[in-house]
């Protein structure tokens, strides 16, 4: 393989993609759907102030409880690896989102359409960080299906945003998310080249 | 409501005092370490004697993230980030390319096309 210096000189890197939405709605689900290893879990130290970790100078004094990320690897290629991390669900564990959401690709928000009103904050979150979203509407079995448009209403989506629905078990449909958040971000990327270029 | 727990509270003096042990009371790094971030041994390094902690994270750590070092040593993300920031200060161990704040637009271009390309055959 020597002769290959192309790829042999291509640096090795990893990349993320942060799966969120509200509690129960099924992002390890979709996690373990795609992952190559069973979903492993990290925790982090979190302090009274729930504003820093461990890791952010906090005293450790002030350590009172831990704060529980799943998240799952897909190799790629020789040389890429790609992680997806679920996001804490309850609120006060937003400070981790920085952490989890920095060099991200982007995210997909996890909707179950009988509790939208979970994913509100979640949305929030991304919008107000200019981190590249799409929302996929998780269908349960059993769950009546509502139309992209209403959903997209419902949630106050701006127009560019994709919405797609999938069974977050399917492997297939969960690596179609994977596919579009990466299509969405990459377009949005060039997009805002072709803005600073003119 | 709950009170805050005391730090005479029995139910996390454990954690707490093993935490602060095994990076001798540091709680941060000068390595910037994502989580997604992946790690190498250095080829020829030559390990010094090593705390069983730090030990423990070298003999894990090759070809995996710094979340995986985490999950498989159980050890809090932020106490593996001290421990890995000493390796790399060391010169043990080696942190592969991930998007940070300092990829120029073409390398995040370059390495979500690469993703998309590998998601695409996965």
């Amino acid at each position: 393989m020597d002769f290959e210096t192309t790829k042999a000189q291509r640096a090795a890197a990893s990349t993320k993609i942060v799966i969120a939405g509200g509690f129960g709605v099924g992002k390890s689900t979709l996690v373990g759907a795609v992952s190559e290893i069973d979903p492993l879990r990290t925790e982090a130290l979190v302090t009274n102030e729930s504003e820093g970790v461990d890791d952010l100078a906090a005293v450790p004094t002030k350590a009172t409880t831990t704060v529980a990320m799943d998240f799952g690897r897909l190799t790629l290629a020789e040389d890429l690896v790609l992680y997806l991390f679920g996001t804490p669900g309850q609120r006060r564990f937003w400070f981790m989102w920085d952490d989890l959401c920095r060099g991200a690709i982007g995210a997909i928000v996890l909707v179950d359409v009988a509790r939208l009103d979970e994913s509100f904050s979640p949305l929030d979150y991304f919008e107000s960080k200019g981190i590249p979203f799409i929302v996929a509407v998780n269908e349960f079995d059993g769950v009546p299906r509502y139309p992209a448009e209403e959903i997209a209403a419902a949630l106050a989506l701006p127009a560019e945003v994709p919405i797609i629905s999938l069974d977050a078990r399917d492997r297939e449909q969960a690596k179609g998310a994977l596919v579009k958040i990466t299509e969405y971000a990459l377009m949005r990327l060039r997009e805002s080249l072709t803005v600073n270029a003119n | 409501m709950t009170p805050p727990l005391e730090p005479e509270d029995e139910s996390y003096r454990p954690r707490l005092i093993r935490s602060y042990t095994l990076t001798a009371g540091r709680t941060a790094t000068s390595v910037d370490l994502a989580m997604e971030a992946t790690l190498r041994l250095q080829a020829g390094a030559e390990a010094p004697v090593l705390s069983p902690s730090a030990a423990q994270v070298l003999e894990v750590c090759d070809r995996r993230s710094v979340a995986e070092v985490s999950a498989l040593t159980k050890m809090p993300i932020g106490v593996t980030r001290v421990l890995l920031g000493d390796l790399i200060e060391q010169g043990l161990v080696r942190i592969q390319a991930t998007i940070t704040d300092k990829t120029s637009t073409d390398e995040r271009l370059e390495l979500i096309e690469r993703t998309l390309r590998g998601l695409r055959n996965y």
